[in-house]
């Protein structure tokens, strides 16, 4: 009987190993965009901003043109690509501590002016990189290492829910939370990567997929339990599912979120 | 082309960019380099292709032009001092993936928000690197207009030829004072595609960063980077010399107190003072043989800034041993008046019965 291919490494992936931890969500959101490069048949006109995080070798994996940016600053490099480049595909690829502490003044401005790029959002609750400590995105009570008695909102604020600041910037088109902690929130995650690139190509300006991530060493829990954390308890605070998505006819007539 | 025009400093600037190919200025609003941001807003957008953005912050400015340079664009920034202090993290990025760009800094008092009058007080900043890591930044300083249109256009190429950053070190005087200037002819640009990020096509992608974990990579790199900022030592320097053949007293200084300097020995040479000028134009490299090379004949040398020493480290290095060093200078944004400096010049030339002895 002959065989039949039904699973292959993405066209857009470099073979090399992943230097993530065991369980790391960031692997699976690279392959993700990886096998969306592949559909879109975009590798040849995508350009990617990496971060300062984990994720700031992205170029080891990602079979695509990138620059490095300075930590939080992906999506002023990614809006000076994209002016001077208008037909490629632009994306930047952040971490919690990335967009929404260091640099939310890059990315709170980029999504409102509209920038015609998307922007990749991996929020694992902690600075992965850095070892672990608190990011604005930790969740109330999580411990980390410089918020060692679990987040208070008396010291420390509650968590920075980016994908709902977010939906109410009139330049936004799509935001929607995903999540790669099981086989069906991977799917999704997948379709809402290529659902914000394909708005892009079809010059539909600002979009965002947050990806809830797992980060098992810094959590200091088992990948499966890493993943179970995701859904009991990420989930509460920032719940799955698209925030806001202005379909194009509406876009056409100039109809912002913000009217709706 | 080669007709006059009479423009303010800070527009010359744009103008000059914008004919030398800049397509990509990103800037924040800063006193006194405002009409710069301003002029560009109008004038890049008339271009095909020319983007302005009026930035979130100096931060995201310095970022949009890596970004933008780096898919092979002429890209260009602006500020005053604070804003280009918080450039630095940017530029320092720039010298490490190496990657072109031209960086005005029209220099107002400090430190900390100090005033919006004219200093020079960023000196060390700009000829040190600024940002952090071992790099350079090749440092222009105009003293008229019309060096303002020449070394702007100049500064693109040298970003090009050596892909660093350059910058155009200025002060708030010279952004405002207006003269006529003749833009010259660009040179055609000469910046090789494969140092262009545009999507991979069909063939190999690509990647920049500056991020070398291993450290004898880092190493190595920053050897690299040594051995062309050694190349641009030896090539580049630029100075002006003014009346300095017979000079019992030579004056050093860049930029607007240039031009004080100029207009004091205007007063001292009729009253009988050997008094002359030398002007570094690259402040950094400095030229550092050529004023050696003046102690031949000059034995006393006056280090004059609208800072309080900063640039007489480098005229110590040149000089040093060879002749004797004096300074003179004002901080926090005041431009002393060429009689001032005269009188400075006066006492000292006849201290000892003639160039005083002490440095
Ligand atoms: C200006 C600056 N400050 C601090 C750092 C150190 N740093 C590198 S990555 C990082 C945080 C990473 O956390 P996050 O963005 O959440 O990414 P993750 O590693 O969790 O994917 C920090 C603080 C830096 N590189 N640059
Ligand atoms: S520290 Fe966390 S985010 Fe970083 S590679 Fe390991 S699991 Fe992934
Ligand atoms: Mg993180």
């Amino acid at each position: 009987m002959p065989m039949k291919k039904i699973f292959s490494k993405p066209a857009s992936l470099k073979d090399a190993p992943f230097h993530y931890c065991p369980g790391c969500g960031h692997s699976i959101a690279h392959r993700l965009l990886c096998e969306a490069f592949d559909e879109l048949d975009i590798r040849g006109i995508a350009i990617g901003v990496p971060p300062a995080g984990c994720a700031v070798l992205a170029y080891n994996y990602l079979d695509v043109d990138m620059i490095e940016s300075a930590h939080g600053r992906g999506p002023a490099v990614a809006t000076g690509i994209k002016r001077m480049l208008p037909d490629r595909v632009v994306f930047s690829y952040q971490g919690d501590g990335d967009l929404a502490a260091i640099g939310i003044a890059e990315s709170f401005h980029a999504a409102n002016r509209g920038e015609n790029i998307s922007v990749f959002f991996i929020n694992n609750a902690v600075y992965g990189m850095t070892g672990g400590q608190m990011a604005p995105t930790t969740t109330m009570g999580q411990r980390t290492t410089t918020s060692p008695l679990g987040r208070s909102k008396e010291l420390e604020g509650h968590p920075v829910q980016v994908c709902e600041l977010f939906s109410h910037l009139r330049g936004t088109t799509y935001i929607e939370r995903c999540a790669v902690n099981t086989p069906a929130n991977i799917l999704k995650t997948k379709k809402a990567i290529l659902k914000s690139l394909q708005y892009q190509i079809d010059k539909r300006g600002f979009t965002l997929v947050e990806i809830l991530s797992p980060c098992p060493t810094n959590w200091k829990m088992s990948p499966v339990e890493a993943c179970k954390w995701i859904s009991d308890v990420m989930t509460k605070e920032f719940p799955l599912g698209v925030m806001k998505d202005i379909p194009s006819a509406q876009q056409k007539k100039g109809v912002d979120a913000h009217e709706q | 082309m080669t007709e006059k025009v009479l423009m303010s400093g800070n527009h010359i600037i744009g103008e000059a960019a914008i004919r030398a190919g800049c397509r990509f200025y990103a800037g924040y609003p800063i006193t006194p380099q405002n009409e710069l941001c301003e002029y560009m807003s109008e004038h890049i957008r008339e271009q095909e292709g020319g983007v302005f953005i009026q930035s979130e912050s100096e931060i995201a400015a310095v970022n949009m032009v890596e970004g933008a340079a780096s898919t092979g664009a002429r890209a260009m920034t602006s500020s005053s001092s604070p804003g280009i202090s918080l450039k630095q993290e940017g530029i320092s990025f720039l010298a490490a993936c190496e990657i072109p760009a031209l960086i005005v800094n029209i220099m107002r008092g400090g430190p900390g928000l100090g005033n919006i009058r004219p200093s020079q007080g960023d000196y060390f900043q700009a000829t040190r690197g600024g940002g952090h890591g071992d790099y350079r930044t090749i440092v222009l300083a105009p003293a008229t207009c019309q060096e303002m249109a020449d070394l702007t256009m100049d500064a693109f190429d040298l970003a090009d030829r050596y892909r660093t950053p350059v910058m155009l070190l200025a002060d708030g005087m010279m952004g405002q004072m207006m003269e006529p200037v003749v833009f010259k002819e660009p040179k055609p640009r000469d910046y090789p595609d494969m140092f262009m990020l545009r999507g991979a096509g069909g063939g190999k992608s690509h990647f920049i960063r500056g991020l070398l974990l291993d450290q004898l990579e880092e190493e190595e790199h920053n050897w690299k980077l040594a051995r062309k900022y050694a190349i641009i030592e030896q090539r580049e320097t630029r100075c002006e010399y003014f009346q300095t053949e017979d000079a019992d007293v030579v004056i050093v200084a860049y930029g607007t107190s240039a031009r004080v300097a100029k207009g004091a020995i205007k007063r001292l040479r009729p009253m009988g003072m050997k008094v002359g000028l030398f002007r570094p134009i690259t402040l950094w490299p400095f030229p550092m043989n050529e004023l050696r090379k003046l102690s031949e004949k000059t034995k006393y040398f006056l280090d004059f800034e609208m800072s309080l020493g900063q640039m007489i480290d480098d005229v110590r290095l040149a000089l040093q041993g060879y002749a004797d060093i004096g300074f003179f200078g004002r901080p926090g944004g005041v431009v002393p008046t060429p009689v001032e400096l005269a009188n400075i010049i006066e006492q000292r030339y006849f201290k000892n019965n003639g160039p005083e002895k002490r440095g």
